[in-house]
């Protein structure tokens, strides 16, 4: 079949949906191409709450802000169930596939919002046998949450990630024994707030700078050996075994960006670089959500997603968007960007992360201070509103945080 | 007259493919649920030119034939091959005097097409590679494939053509009584004309239960790293060959990755499950292979795992052929290259031997599962219209379809790895923590299996244990 659209937006998650919104509000004709039989994407298997208090100023669940969102927009054209086989960007035409055969789509502008994937455990090449038991923090979510499976009934984490405490709590709540959470760093990886609700108030033991050297079991898991790491080095003589069935890793997220690899362009951490309209490498291709930045909360995904979703119509429409004037480097202290071009015209949200824990950090734009954070820590996304009225956003810019002592 | 083949792997596959040309009852005898679960499946998947092995030896005899055996063979069976070709890289002069060795092996064992390149030559068919190369050896026809898909065809066109397989049926012993050989399994004995142990790591054991003394053998363990990289390296990448082997190696797969390894650590002969990976045979990789290809990225590691080959102190196959039974033992590296040049050896001995008639009806040619993502877009559609399953895309990562699980379940898949190694599903670089579940649903859907009789591979190797509520 063959179609044309405004624009299309592939991946129907929070940033997805977002960006089908934001080209909806624009009288765009919009499309959107989804894997999964549904919308939602992830949220749909967390059912735990701590969802919308930015954008909807309620806590809700996955599946609730998933709803909410979902009415806000009305209706879209989608293709489910669909894969995005190859993208024509100087065409504007994508090749998909579903059980109806090949479609044939051109579109005015597109929107990237394929999400991220998990790092498996096995990409850690941690020592020993490879038997049954070993699930990364999502998959076992998914058993529990959609399947009403247990993975098993003895289970240490490995990463301290969102999911994977919110996994250590949802396990504990069904009965599993959770034997603790190990994390490499010296620090969590994931939210302050996380760390208290889903380990502290029901005493899950947290093993800083601790991590599994060795797994045991030939079939199904039997147990792991732990070990304090000290410089990414275990520790010799602070081997210790654990026996458990079951062990779940929250050790990371990757930017899904496998299908346009080579043609749009990409960070060493695997996201997409945009510019403050998400804007891509190309003019008419936007992209946002985890496939740009892992993010912290979903309700930044959102609207990053109108954002992009906005800016896709317009450019569908023929209205010029402002050319890229600026060019963001993480400077000294900061590890990632969320954007990294400006076109220094309008105000926006860049949502940064330091290198490693500081007391205060102060993040300065071309040494300029521009916010002071408290408890700065990877885990935690420092949300910076620059404004081109205020600071120079041309030519170099350099985002740097320093940490002072209280 | 009745064969009984022990082992479901490259080698006893094709014997057992080989024997039904001709008229004969073929029952084949595997331990674990699924074919090419032993030495097959854990090895570096490379069909080697055949200069490795010093001319006079049993290798040397079978390397070089299997090699060529294997293009009709996947033409035949429908697995895929690729003749990517190899390099043997030297870095000093002393090096480059074993290239020269290796060519005149080479030559004496009719490997053709051997080339030794300059520094430059050898940079232009593999820019990745070091520097600091200073010479290496070209062999165009050495090729890649997936090992256990060579087994899994070979079973399939075997059963097609009459075979009979016993899965999860482990061979206690193998008695020979007058003019006939009794199998001993759990339960009962099945009686046989003849037998064929090609039972791998276990082939020695095997044939002194039945009175014959071969060479002791003891695993030799290979551990891997596989990287999510299809463009690292085009040519299989050797460094020079050491006393222990070939040496690790750097080479792309079958299935669009890289392989980097293996390591080669003798172990005792009791040590025939110890198949572990450990944290010095992955510094020892790294080491080696960054010195062939120093711009190996480990940020794409996505999995490492080990295998066990069955070597002997001979350090070469010992085929021992008897009245009423072969044994063939010790298939080391090149097994792999070596098996359809000693299936169809061994099998004409014994067709010589008990003057078996040609099978009339043998069909050489089994049908792959079809792979819509390699097909052009109108076979694609004519597929989809015909079974619209073909359209779904379950695995993301390496875009298998449903039909294709579909597909491998109906031959037979009836484990996560079953379904793994016949569709790529679940092997890219989210290493199934997206597709696992509706895999496990299909299974679910097409065997009326519960989710928690679905296992990973073994038995008690369960995926999911409970349900909640």
């Amino acid at each position: 079949m063959k179609m044309r659209y405004d624009v299309v937006v592939l991946g129907g998650g929070a940033a997805g949906m977002g960006a089908v919104k934001g080209a909806k509000d624009l009288d765009a004709s919009v499309l959107l191409i989804e894997r999964e039989p549904f919308t939602g994407g992830v949220l749909n298997q967390c059912i735990h709450t701590g969802f919308g208090l930015q954008v909807f100023k309620m806590e809700l669940t996955g599946p609730e802000y998933h709803e909410f969102y979902r009415n806000k927009i009305g209706k879209f054209d989608a293709l489910y169930e669909t894969m995005v086989l190859n993208i024509d960007f100087d065409e504007n035409k994508i090749k998909a596939m579903n059980s109806e055969g090949i479609h044939e789509i051109e579109y005015g502008a597109l929107v990237l919002a394929t999400g991220a994937r998990e790092r498996p455990f096995e990409a850690l090449r941690v020592p020993g046998t490879r038997p049954a038991g070993i699930f990364t923090a999502g998959l076992a979510q998914k058993f529990v949450n959609l399947e009403n499976h247990l993975p098993g009934h003895r289970a240490v984490i490995i990463g301290s990630g969102d999911i994977g405490m919110i996994m250590a709590r949802r396990l504990f709540l069904e009965g599993v024994k959770i034997e603790g959470v190990y994390e490499i760093m010296p620090y969590p990886g994931g939210l302050t707030r996380n760390v208290a609700q889903c380990l502290e108030d029901f005493n899950i033991p947290l093993h800083l700078s601790t991590s599994v050297v060795k797994i045991h079991g030939k079939r199904r898991l039997e147990g792991v050996t732990v070990a304090k790491f000290e410089n990414n080095s275990p520790v010799e003589g602070s081997e210790r075994f654990i026996e458990c069935d079951t062990l779940v890793a929250s050790v990371g997220l990757i930017p899904e960006n496998d299908l346009v690899k080579g043609k749009i362009e990409i960070g060493p951490d695997e996201g997409i670089f945009v510019d403050d309209l998400m804007r891509t490498n190309y003019e008419n291709v936007f992209a946002c959500g985890n496939n740009v930045c892992i993010h912290d909360l979903v309700d930044f995904t959102t609207t990053e997603g109108e954002v992009a979703g906005r800016n896709a119509a317009m450019v569908a429409k023929r209205e010029s968007l402002p050319p890229r004037a600026g060019i963001i480097i993480a400077g000294s202290g900061i590890r990632i960007l969320s954007i990294h071009y400006t076109t220094a015209t309008e105000p926006f949200k860049l949502y940064v992360r330091v290198d490693k824990p500081m007391e205060i950090a102060t993040v300065n734009v071309n040494d300029k201070p521009v916010k002071a954070a408290v408890n700065a820590r990877p885990s935690e996304m420092i949300e910076l509103t620059l404004n081109p009225q205020k600071i120079d956003l041309k030519g170099k810019i350099i985002v740097s945080a320093k940490g002072v002592k209280k | 007259m009745r064969i009984a083949i022990i082992g479901a792997g490259v080698v006893g596959s094709l014997i057992a493919r080989e024997l039904t040309k001709y008229e004969a009852e073929i029952e084949i005898f595997e331990k674990y649920p699924d074919v090419g679960w032993g030495v097959t499946k854990a090895n570096s998947g490379v069909i080697h030119a055949g200069y490795d092995d010093e001319p006079g030896t049993v290798r040397s005899k079978y390397c070089t034939h299997g090699n060529s055996l294997y293009t009709k063979l996947s033409y035949e069976l429908g697995f895929p091959i690729k003749r990517t070709g190899s390099l043997v890289a030297a870095f000093d002069d002393e090096e480059v005097k074993v290239l020269e060795k290796l060519l005149d092996y080479g030559k004496k064992n009719g490997v053709e097409g051997l080339k030794i390149l300059d520094k430059y030559e050898s940079l232009e068919k593999e820019p990745n590679l070091s520097k600091m190369v200073i010479a290496s050896l070209w062999a165009p026809s050495t090729g890649i494939i997936g090992p256990w898909e060579v087994a899994q065809a070979a079973i399939e066109n075997a059963i097609d053509n009459g075979a009979k397989i016993h899965l999860s049926t482990e061979v206690k012993g193998i008695k020979k009584t007058n003019k006939k050989v009794l199998i001993e399994v759990d339960d009962r004995d099945y009686e046989f004309d003849f037998v064929v142990n090609a039972s791998g790591l276990w082939a020695d054991v095997l044939a002194e239960s039945a009175g014959v003394k071969v060479t002791p053998l003891h695993p030799r363990k290979g551990e891997y790293i596989l990287l999510d990289q299809s463009d690292l390296v085009r040519t299989v990448v050797f460094p020079v060959p050491s006393k222990a082997g070939k040496g690790i190696l750097v080479l792309p797969t079958i299935h669009n990755t890289t392989l980097l390894g293996p390591t080669s650590e003798d172990l005792p002969p009791d040590w025939r499950d110890r198949n572990e990976t450990t944290a010095e045979g992955i510094r020892k990789i790294i080491e080696n292979t960054k010195k062939l290809v120093p711009s190996i990225n480990l940020s794409k590691s996505i999995r490492t795992f080990a295998g066990l080959r069955p070597e002997n102190d001979l350090k070469d196959f010992v085929v021992v052929k008897e009245e009423n039974m072969v044994n063939v033992v010790a298939t080391r590296s090149p097994g792999l290259t070596s098996a359809p040049a000693m299936a169809e050896d061994i099998a004409n001995w014994i067709v010589g031997l008990r003057s078996l008639k040609l099978n009339k009806n043998f069909n050489p040619y089994r049908k792959p599962i079809p792979r819509p993502y390699e097909m052009e877009d109108e076979e694609k559609e004519k597929l989809i219209r015909e079974n619209p399953a073909f359209g779904r895309v379950i695995c993301r990562c390496n875009k298998v379809t449903e039909g294709e699980v579909i597909e491998a379940i109906k031959r037979g898949a009836r484990t996560l790895d079953g379904v793994k190694l016949r569709t790529t599903a679940m092997f890219g670089r989210c290493q199934g923590s997206f597709c696992t579940v509706n895999i496990m649903k299909i299974i679910k859907r097409e065997t009326g299996m519960d989710f928690e009789d679905i296992e990973k591979n073994l038995p008690s190797s369960k995926v999911v244990d409970g349900v909640l509520r």
